[in-house]
Parts: C-alpha cells; sequence; structure tokens
C-alpha cells in the first residue's frame, strides 16, 4: 500500500514550456534503452570501401538470429563553401540509411543513387531510417593530423566539441518512402520509441572513428596510429536541430502523454519507496558525482543556456549540503525527502536533474516503463461525437485551465504563427503584425483555438451533443479531438501559449532532445541549438560488457 | 512508392488547401491513407474530387437522416457526420444518400464507424458492395472501377452481431475438432485437478 499516497504531478504544472525545457536525458532516455535493448545483439562491420581521403561506402549490422538492421553508409567530398547544417543544405559529407536485412549489391546501387540526395532522393520500405552528417572540420582534420604523425589528438579541442561529425536530420516512419511504422511495430526490439534512429545515430558514430582512423593510415601509412579508445569513447554525435522539431511534440500528443507519464510514473514510483537500501543509494550518489564532470565539459555561448547552468551548479552545491546535513537514508521515503527538499529549494534546472538521477537504480521500476513509451495514436482519433457538450466544456476547465485566461486580443499573446516553408516543407514561426502568410497559420495555436472553443461552447445548450455541435462548427474540429486525447491523456498538452511573443521554441526543441538522451544543450539562438548524443557511450565492440551508467563516463 | 505517413500528410494539406478546416483535413488525410491500406484508389479518388469542387466548396450536411436527398453530396461531410453521428442513427439500421459523388472517400468514414459501433457495416452502390469489417479491413465485390465520379443512390446497412454460418456447418465443424481430443480413462479421472474434494463445502 501507498502510505504516503503519492499522487503524479500536476500536468499544469510539469507542462509548462519553462519546466519541459529543463528536462534532462534519464534512464528512460531512448539512446540509453537502445544500448540496454541491443547490448546482446552481434555487430559487424560488413563492408568498408573508402579510398584515399575516405569517401566511398561502408556497412555496420546489428543481427540476432534471423534479424539483421544494417547501416549503410555513403561518404563523399564536398566543396568547404556547399557545407551547411542548415535543413536549406544539398550537399551532406556523409549521407546514411538503415536498411532492413543484408542489402544486396542491387540494394546498394539504388540507395546510392538516393541516399546521398536525402529529402530529394527516394527510398523504399526496406529502409528505415535515413540521415546525413557534416564534420566537425576543425576537429576532425585535427584528428586525422594528430594520428597520422603519430600522436593522439589534443584531448582540449576534442572535449570543446564532442564529436566528429554532427547530424543534421534523421528521418524514420515514413519520410521519403521509408517504412511505415505499420511495418514493423511489432517486432519487440523496437517497442521503445525513435529505437531504429537511435540505432542509426549509434553505427553513424562508429564510421566516424573508422573513417578517420582510415584517412590518417591512408596519409602517412608507416607512422599512423589509431585513435586511442578512450578517446574515442569520449566523443559523441553533434546534432544540430531547428525548428522542424518542435511542431512534432504538437502533433503527436499521445506520443508527448506517454513520454512524459512514464517520467511521471517513474518519480512516483521511486518518491513511494519507503526504505532505500545503501546500494541504491550508492549507485544514485555515484551517477551523480561522476555526472558533474559532464556537467563542466558542458560549454556554450548562449547566455540563456549558462545561466541555466549556473542555476544547475548551485541548486547541485546546495543539494551536496543538503544531503551531507539534513539527509539520512535511514529515514522512512528517502526518495521523496529528496524530492520534497529540492521542490522547495530548486530552481526547475536543477529540481529536474535529480529527478532524472533518482531513477538510476531502478532498473525493476524503469524498464517496464520504456515499452509504454511509444503510442498507437489512431486509438485516439475519433472523436466520440455522442458525448455532451457539458462533457466538453468540464475538460477544457480542468485540463486547459491556464489557456482559459488568456486575452488573445493583446497582441504579445497573439504575435507569432507557425507554417511550412514552402522551399524544404519544414516547419518555421514568423511574426503575425510583420510577415507574409498568416493566412496559412498551421494548427498549432492550441491555446488560442482552444480559447475560442470555449467561448464558442459555454453559449450552447450543454446537453447538446459534440457530433450537433461539430455539424456546425467544423473550425474546431482540431481543437476538440485534442481536448477528448487531453481527458485520456493529461500530459498530452504543453501548457503555454505557442503563439504568443515570450515563447522560447528551443524549450520545445530541448524537452524532445531529453528524451532522445542528448546532452550538452548548446542553443545557438531561440530557435536552433546543437547538442552531443552517446558521448561516454561503449564502442560497438564493447557492448555487451558495457554498463547502463556509461552516460556519466564523459571526462571533463 | 508513397507510404501511407506520405499519402496521410500530402492528402491532409491538399484538403486545407482545397477549403477544408484543419480538423476535416486530419480526418481526410487518416480516411485517405486508410482506403490506401485497405487496396482501394484513395488518392486517385480524393485527388478528382479536390480538382472538381475548386470552384465551389460542397455543402455540410448537418444531420443524417434515413433517407438523404439532395443535389449533390460531399461523401466527405457526409462520412465524417456519419462517424460523429454513428451512435445516435444506429437505430435507423439502413441510411440511404442520393447523388453522392466519390463514393469510395465515403467508405474510410464508415470503416471507422464499424469499429465504433462494433459492427459490421454493409455499404452498396453502383452495382458493388463492401463489408466493412471493425475498420480491420473492408471486403469488396464486384467492384468494376475503383472511380466513380457519382453515386446516384448508396445505400448504408449496419448489420447485427450475427454468425455466417448455420448451426449445422458449425456442429459438424465441432465434431471434427473433437477429434483432437483424448477420452479420460476412469484412473485419470480420479486424479484429476480438483478430484478428492467436495464442492458443496
Amino acid at each position: 500500500m501507498n502510505k504516503l499516497d503519492i499522487k503524479h504531478r500536476d500536468p499544469n504544472e510539469i507542462m509548462k514550456l519553462s519546466r519541459l525545457g529543463s528536462f534532462h536525458q534519464s534512464k528512460l532516455s531512448f539512446l540509453r534503452s537502445f544500448i540496454r535493448e541491443f547490448k546482446n545483439w552481434d555487430y559487424k562491420n560488413n563492408l568498408f570501401e573508402l579510398d584515399l581521403n575516405g569517401n566511398g561506402s561502408a556497412i555496420y549490422s546489428f543481427s540476432r538470429k534471423d534479424r539483421v538492421y544494417s547501416l549503410v553508409c555513403f561518404s563523399q567530398y564536398i566543396d568547404p563553401d556547399e557545407r551547411s547544417d542548415r535543413v536549406i543544405a544539398n550537399k551532406w559529407d556523409a549521407a546514411f540509411v538503415l536498411y532492413d536485412g543484408i542489402p544486396s549489391t542491387k540494394d546498394i546501387n539504388r540507395l546510392r543513387k538516393n541516399v546521398p540526395k536525402q529529402e530529394l532522393g527516394r527510398v523504399s520500405c526496406s529502409e528505415l531510417a535515413l540521415s546525413r552528417a557534416n564534420k566537425s572540420v576543425r576537429v576532425f582534420d585535427h584528428v586525422v593530423e594528430a594520428l597520422s604523425q603519430g600522436t593522439q589528438p589534443d584531448k582540449k579541442l576534442l572535449n570543446k566539441v564532442g564529436y566528429l561529425y554532427r547530424t543534421t536530420a534523421v528521418y524514420g516512419s515514413g519520410k521519403f518512402g521509408l517504412a511505415d511504422r505499420f511495418r514493423i511495430k511489432d517486432r519487440k526490439e523496437i517497442y521503445g520509441p525513435f529505437r531504429l534512429e537511435m540505432m542509426l545515430v549509434y553505427l553513424v558514430r562508429q564510421f566516424t572513428f573508422d573513417q578517420v582512423n582510415h584517412i590518417a593510415k591512408s596519409k602517412n601509412p608507416k607512422k599512423a596510429v589509431e585513435l586511442d579508445l578512450d578517446i574515442a569513447r569520449n566523443l559523441g554525435i553533434g546534432n544540430s536541430t531547428g525548428l522542424g522539431m518542435a511542431p512534432f511534440i504538437i502533433n503527436h500528443p499521445t506520443l508527448l502523454h506517454n513520454w512524459i507519464y512514464s517520467r511521471e510514473t517513474a518519480l512516483k514510483e521511486i518518491r513511494s519507496i519507503e526504505k532505500v537500501d545503501q546500494a541504491a543509494f550508492n549507485l544514485f550518489k555515484y551517477c551523480l558525482d561522476k555526472s558533474k564532470a559532464m556537467i563542466e565539459s558542458w560549454q556554450t555561448e548562449s547566455q540563456f543556456q549558462n545561466h541555466k547552468i549556473n542555476l544547475l551548479n548551485q541548486g547541485l552545491v546546495q543539494f551536496d549540503q543538503f544531503l551531507e546535513k539534513k539527509f539520512s537514508i535511514k529515514d522512512k521515503y528517502p526518495w521523496n525527502n529528496i524530492y520534497i527538499w529540492a521542490s522547495n529549494n530548486l530552481q526547475d534546472e536543477a529540481l529536474e536533474y535529480i529527478v532524472s538521477m533518482v531513477m538510476e537504480p531502478y532498473d525493476d521500476i524503469i524498464n517496464p516503463l520504456i515499452n509504454n513509451m511509444s503510442s498507437d495514436e489512431e486509438k485516439y482519433f475519433t472523436i466520440p461525437g455522442h458525448k455532451k457538450i457539458s462533457d466538453l466544456r468540464s475538460i477544457l476547465e480542468k485540463n486547459y485551465k491556464s489557456f482559459l485566461e488568456i486575452d488573445f486580443n493583446e497582441k504579445i499573446n497573439n504575435t507569432n504563427f507557425w507554417f511550412i516553408s514552402k522551399n524544404k516543407a519544414e516547419p518555421r514561426i514568423a511574426n503575425r503584425y510583420e510577415d507574409f502568410g498568416g493566412d496559412l497559420e498551421q494548427p498549432l495555436a492550441i491555446a488560442r483555438d482552444i480559447k475560442q472553443l470555449y467561448e464558442k461552447i459555454i453559449l450552447e445548450e450543454q446537453t447538446s451533443s459534440i457530433s450537433n455541435f461539430l455539424s456546425k462548427n467544423d473550425e474546431f474540429r482540431h481543437v476538440i479531438r485534442r481536448a477528448f486525447i487531453a481527458e485520456k491523456c493529461p500530459y498530452s498538452e504543453i501548457q503555454d501559449n505557442t503563439i504568443g511573443d515570450s515563447l522560447v521554441p528551443i524549450d520545445m526543441l530541448r524537452l524532445k532532445l531529453s528524451f532522445f538522451g542528448a546532452v550538452k544543450f548548446d542553443p545557438r539562438s531561440d530557435k536552433w541549438l546543437r547538442i552531443n548524443m552517446y558521448q561516454g557511450a561503449p564502442l560497438s565492440h564493447e557492448m555487451k560488457t558495457s554498463h547502463d551508467t556509461w552516460i556519466y563516463n564523459v571526462a571533463s | 512508392m508513397y507510404s501511407l505517413s506520405e499519402i496521410e500528410t500530402t492528402s491532409k494539406r491538399a484538403s486545407k488547401a482545397a477549403g477544408y478546416s484543419w480538423g476535416m483535413a486530419e480526418e481526410i488525410g487518416k480516411a485517405t491513407s486508410s482506403l490506401e491500406l485497405f487496396g482501394l484508389q484513395g488518392v486517385k479518388n480524393l485527388n478528382q474530387y479536390l480538382n472538381i469542387i475548386k470552384e465551389k466548396h460542397p455543402e455540410k450536411i448537418f444531420k443524417i437522416e434515413r433517407v438523404n436527398k439532395y443535389d449533390e453530396l460531399c461523401p466527405i461531410y457526409c462520412g465524417v457526420a456519419f462517424l460523429d453521428q454513428v451512435q445516435e442513427i444506429e437505430p435507423l439500421r439502413k441510411i440511404t444518400f442520393y447523388n453522392l459523388s466519390y463514393p469510395i472517400l465515403i467508405l474510410a468514414f464508415i470503416s471507422s464507424a464499424s469499429a465504433v459501433l462494433g459492427k459490421k457495416i454493409l455499404v452498396q452502390f453502383s452495382n458493388s458492395s463492401f463489408l466493412m469489417n471493425f475498420n480491420k479491413s473492408i471486403f469488396a465485390m464486384n467492384l468494376d472501377s475503383q472511380v466513380i465520379a457519382l453515386a446516384s443512390e448508396i445505400s448504408i446497412e449496419i448489420l447485427d452481431n450475427e454468425d455466417s454460418f448455420s448451426n449445422d456447418e458449425w456442429q459438424e465443424l465441432s465434431k471434427l475438432s473433437e477429434k483432437t481430443f483424448v477420452e479420460e480413462s476412469d484412473s485419470l479421472k480420479e486424479k484429476g485437478a480438483g478430484a478428492g474434494l467436495l464442492d458443496n463445502d
């Protein structure tokens, strides 16, 4: 029995963007659950045909019994002037596709013609994920130069950047002809969300090491040495992420709910543990202490982020003092004591850091939650037309309270609109009062539309059916659907105005990326950021013996 | 080959551009990909229909009646209204629409309604019949053309949950299935689960 009756945290509090934008990686994160799931699969480098400059093709695979996933890599020379991380680029240093099975020569030839073109090429339902990446030229060239001279690269420089390549997009689920999720969703090994995208990025990381070693060796066969494994392990894969990712979390409400609900369930269950054994507490403390190296090496020029990092550091100093002076593992419900203290004394950035940390000792709580983090969106799509207006009204009053208080006649609350750019079919945001295109606004102004819906339904006959209301007001159909989803999935909705002038879009990106397991958020503006994935992760040949706490192995 | 996800997204955006609301466009995207999944030509029908309504956006239907007779009916507004109102109109059992444009497009919505009700629904027009199986499949009979610009009459019948076979047929099959069973000996019966206990204690 849960004597303390600890409840899930209130969505109205947790789903604020400032809070969601303070989330950190955790044991629930997708790149960590990918490694846990695939650690016992067989890894192989099936093909490595690069020229002296590192251009050509390579294939890496994970296999178990009859199932094989193969990463097909194509690297090419590009003029430095053509190298761009922006989505408008059309050439990249390397392009990748995850193939379902073992590709034949015919498949490889087909993919060679299409994959380097990315959005302009076509792939098939035999392919599962598509990506491209650019070198961090300064770091890559330095590593090649050092290795070819028989020395290891400058660790300081490497720590500062943290990777050799940055991916600039990773596509899955039916994009550009890739396999739809329904074709593969029953495979147990990919129950967790974005698992194949995580696999792709992990294998890309291995390619970057093999490529850099290959070029160094080609340059100076007699003198060259291979990249030290400890240095390699401390490198991840960078990623540049822009606004394209932001509407995703609005457009997939049940998925968002499942992610946050899993996190909140984990926290609730952990806070409800009455007696904590020393081993569990030691593991928590070990991860917390080790993670400080990661924070130390977290570099950004963003004032916004530096302020948050300072808050995190200050919070962790206070937390250490609390643990030392006021906390005892012998007290009842120690994790709850930690949570209550943290929520009363710390800002969001440090509070959510500690929430992530308390999950570390609990495989038994976390692992069952992972499989619930995907979503069958079809299940919630149909609007229950037989329900009454009064049902809808109470959902709006309960789940969207803060939206109903916003005055959208105020310019500051109605400043922006989201649109899809013609150039690259990507989401963008613009000022309604200064830019063109407001008439083609995407349905992402949820707060405004919910408020308008509310103002309309309070004047309606409350016993009237939703179907009757919809027959005359179908402009509200998209938000009525959302409201009925929110009734069942309370964490499905961001509790903020996504068109107000105080919106910080990178908060939306950080939310998603924290669930991916990204670290070292480095905002380059309020609309895009760089991150690092898999820094500290076991190398491909080390997976079988790796420990889940690898993420805290980052050297400072 | 285009993925269902691409079909859904593009159909949704095209429908919004053709004058439907975002919420309706979401329904159309889902319906078109669902038709393609079931092997019906959703994209072809939608493309042609959106082309013909460029000049004049179709009228909405507000309440579905037993008989719905208009000069021209939109398969999308009718389909979505049918789905929204299906629990309300279930007692009508059989519903008829007259002059419904591109009737293939309505099928996806009726298919979803079949899942909502937990009942099979039979749709008939232009000598073709379609049995909706709880949105798991659509069984089409006598389908000569997958693109029909107008169905002068379309009937939709909500079917009772009944077996598709006779009791004799069931008995015959059951008898055959029993040949996989083993006759228990008296001694086995005495040792079986629950043996030796009184059930009225």
